[in-house]
């Protein structure tokens, strides 16, 4: 019954054409035209590093770009939006994003936190007038790519080791000086 | 006849550094406590390590070399030197443990920058750098602005002879009141209540700004420290342009000014005489240096277009240009954008800027405002007696907390130290360019590094090569200390080896 019905869904072979020439004519142009637009747009879909933005501000400047970091620091808002810095292992970048947006974010790294990891597409400004020139990107979307979780760092053995083992020294050192005195 | 140094001359020499490094041993505590408190168990156990090792050293150094003499001249210099250079190397401890510094010698780098307050930083991953380390960093710059060795004359040293030659040594030779430890504690006085009111300005803005309570006050304090102390270290990798504040610029912007005013300044302000400011030569010269280079780096970059707008013009141009005069090196630009985005004439705007520095007897560095006015009345006095008639006696004068005659001696000394600073600038350009970088830059990072400022044009990296790492921690150590006690420490140098 299966194969049966596996012969009946597939189309007879005498049935299938071979593409007109119009056809062939049509799906080029469509191709050509979702290129010719990905470039239109002037967007930088892949991920660009702060060094490339930082170090060619002048050509991305103005210009739609993604940037992917780790949250640092905090999020801060500033009525309905917020500043969050990513550093991408490079360097860091000021993201002026919307608040809903930045509620996406749970953890920003520091000591004791590894930072969302997430990914912004934004207008990248060199110089943003809005914000009394600093180099920025003004966020549109905010997609979070890996969460950021607590660090426990254990004690290290080696330095409470050396703590104690200094410990003696001092006291060693301190109980000399007593004995000298008297 | 050189005379070799003795080694009891050597004993008291080395009985004090011991007593600087017992004193800075205890400083240590700050952070391991607050480590402690913030649950940052292994950097805690970082500093409790350094403590250790600090007043070991200390303890043995004097032990073995007890005296009851009173330093003299070439004592009181060589123990100045010295111990910054002890501080570097035991202040570097706790940064190398951290794991955030590649090498010792990069630990030794950050520890001088804080130490002699410029502000150049080699610290790796700098926003996962612990709550205590990050404390240590801005309070090493807290104690370095005032003076390693104020705070063992504050705390430590009871002999006021010996005192005073130590004080002059750390390049401070003004006394604020008649006794140098009572200046010495006056000086402290002054700072803990700017830091109270500075704390509590940047904390409560930073809340504002969309921080939490414990990091606005936290990073309120250590930006206080390395403001008011012209230093420049911040809590973060972007350095002031972290906070995107406004607010927060023009608060660092007035601590900065507050921190490269002479602290005998403060004391008039504080004593109620406050028509000082405007009759003291060095904040009449300050005003006069901060236009004029003010003037060249605005319309410099109004030139080039980079910032339109005049708010733009403000918190990048003047901002920069203000961190560079009082030899602070809070940026809110990337160093790559002194290069990219500022065109040359900016540039030099901001390093004539820096060269120059603020006031005497304050927490800056570089050549200093008294200095640079000095040299102009005298100047002055040379123009006068050309065009008065022969006979005439030309006496010129200058207010500094007095009317003062100006003398040849003064002159000549003001000549000195800016010759000196002026070597010593162009020195490290010409190591820079070694190294391949251009000559502007090479100047720019030169003079930061040995006027104590900190701003960066990207030179300054963990990668550069070691002779360039080594070639700028002396320059920030000889910039600190204004030559005299380096001088110092090369004379017995020679002594030891050619005296008899």
């Amino acid at each position: 019954m299966m194969l049966k019905s596996k012969i009946q869904i597939l189309p007879n072979p005498k049935q299938i054409h071979p593409p007109s020439a119009e056809e062939i004519g049509i799906y080029l142009v469509v191709l050509v035209l979702l290129v010719v637009l990905g470039f239109v747009n002037n967007g930088y879909t892949q991920s660009i590093s702060s060094t490339e933005l930082i170090n060619h501000a002048k050509d991305y400047d103005g210009k739609e770009v993604t940037y992917a970091g780790e949250v640092i620091g905090e999020v801060m808002c500033r009525g309905d939006f917020a500043w969050i810095n990513l550093n991408d292992g490079q360097g860091a970048i000021g993201v002026w994003v919307d608040k809903a947006l930045s509620a996406e974010i749970h953890f920003a790294g520091s000591y004791q936190a590894k930072g969302d990891w997430v990914e912004v597409s934004g207008i990248f400004q060199r110089a943003c007038p809005e914000h009394g020139g600093d180099l920025d990107i003004h966020a549109r979307e905010l997609k979070k790519i890996t969460p950021g979780y607590l660090v426990n760092h254990g004690m290290d053995p080696e330095r409470k080791k050396l703590v104690f083992i200094l410990l003696a020294i001092l006291g060693a050192a301190w109980i000399l000086q007593q004995l000298k005195r008297r | 006849m050189i005379l070799k140094p003795q080694l009891k001359e050597l004993k008291s020499i080395g009985y004090y550094l011991g007593k600087i490094m017992i004193g800075l041993s205890f400083t240590m505590l700050l952070p391991a406590a607050l480590g402690f408190l913030k649950r940052e168990i292994n950097p805690a156990l970082d500093f409790i390590i350094s403590f250790e090792i600090s007043l070991i050293l200390g303890l043995v150094l004097t032990r073995l070399c007890f005296t009851k003499k009173d330093l003299d001249w070439m004592q009181g210099m060589l123990v100045v030197s010295l111990s910054w250079l002890v501080a570097m190397v035991l202040g570097a401890i706790p940064l190398y443990l951290s794991g955030h510094w590649n090498s010792y010698l990069d630990a030794c780098f950050d520890a001088m920058s804080g130490f002699a307050t410029t502000g150049l930083v080699l610290v790796q991953n700098l926003d996962h750098l612990s709550f205590s380390h990050n404390l240590w960093r801005h309070l090493i710059m807290f104690i370095g602005g005032q003076g390693i060795v104020i705070v063992a004359i504050s705390f430590f040293v009871k002999g006021a002879s010996g005192a005073f030659k130590m004080y002059v040594g750390e390049a401070r030779d003004e006394r604020i009141l008649p006794n140098v430890i009572s200046t010495a504690r006056f000086i402290w006085l002054v700072s803990i209540v700017y830091l109270i009111l500075g704390t509590l300005a940047l904390g409560f803005t930073g809340i504002f700004n969309g921080m939490k309570p414990f990091n606005a006050f936290f990073h309120g304090a250590c930006i206080f420290m390395a403001a008011f102390d012209t230093g420049g270290f911040a809590p973060q990798s972007q350095n002031i342009l972290y906070y995107h504040s406004f607010p927060y610029e023009v608060i660092t912007a007035v601590i900065m000014i507050l921190g490269a005013i002479n602290f005998n300044l403060h004391y008039h302000i504080w004593t109620g005489q406050r028509k000082e400011i405007f009759k003291n030569i060095e904040t009449v010269t300050l005003f006069i240096t901060a236009l004029v280079t003010c003037f060249i780096t605005i319309s410099a970059l109004n030139q080039s277009e980079i910032y339109p707008q005049a708010m733009m013009l403000f918190r990048k141009g003047f901002y920069q240009l203000i961190s560079g005069h009082t030899g602070t090196g809070y940026q809110t630009i990337y160093p790559r954008q002194f290069m990219d985005d500022w065109n040359n004439l900016a540039v030099v705007g901001v390093i004539c800027a820096m060269a120059l520095g603020g006031a005497v007897c304050s927490t800056t560095g570089a050549i200093k405002m008294l200095r640079i006015g000095i040299i102009f009345k005298a100047l002055l006095q040379d123009i006068k007696r050309i065009i008065l008639p022969e006979r005439s006696m030309v006496i010129q004068k200058f207010h500094h907390l007095k009317n003062i005659f100006l003398q040849d001696t003064q002159v000549r000394s003001a000549l000195l130290i800016t010759l000196m600073y002026l070597l010593l600038y162009g020195i490290g350009a010409l190591v820079g360019m070694w190294f391949g970088h251009p000559f502007i830059y090479s100047l720019f990072e030169s003079t930061s590094a040995a006027a104590n400022v900190g701003l960066s044009c990207g030179i300054t990296n963990a990668a550069m090569p070691a002779a360039l790492k080594a070639t700028y921690i002396l320059q920030m150590w000889a910039g600190r200390l204004e030559f005299m006690s380096v001088f110092t420490i090369l004379g017995v140098l020679v002594a030891m080896i050619k005296g008899r």
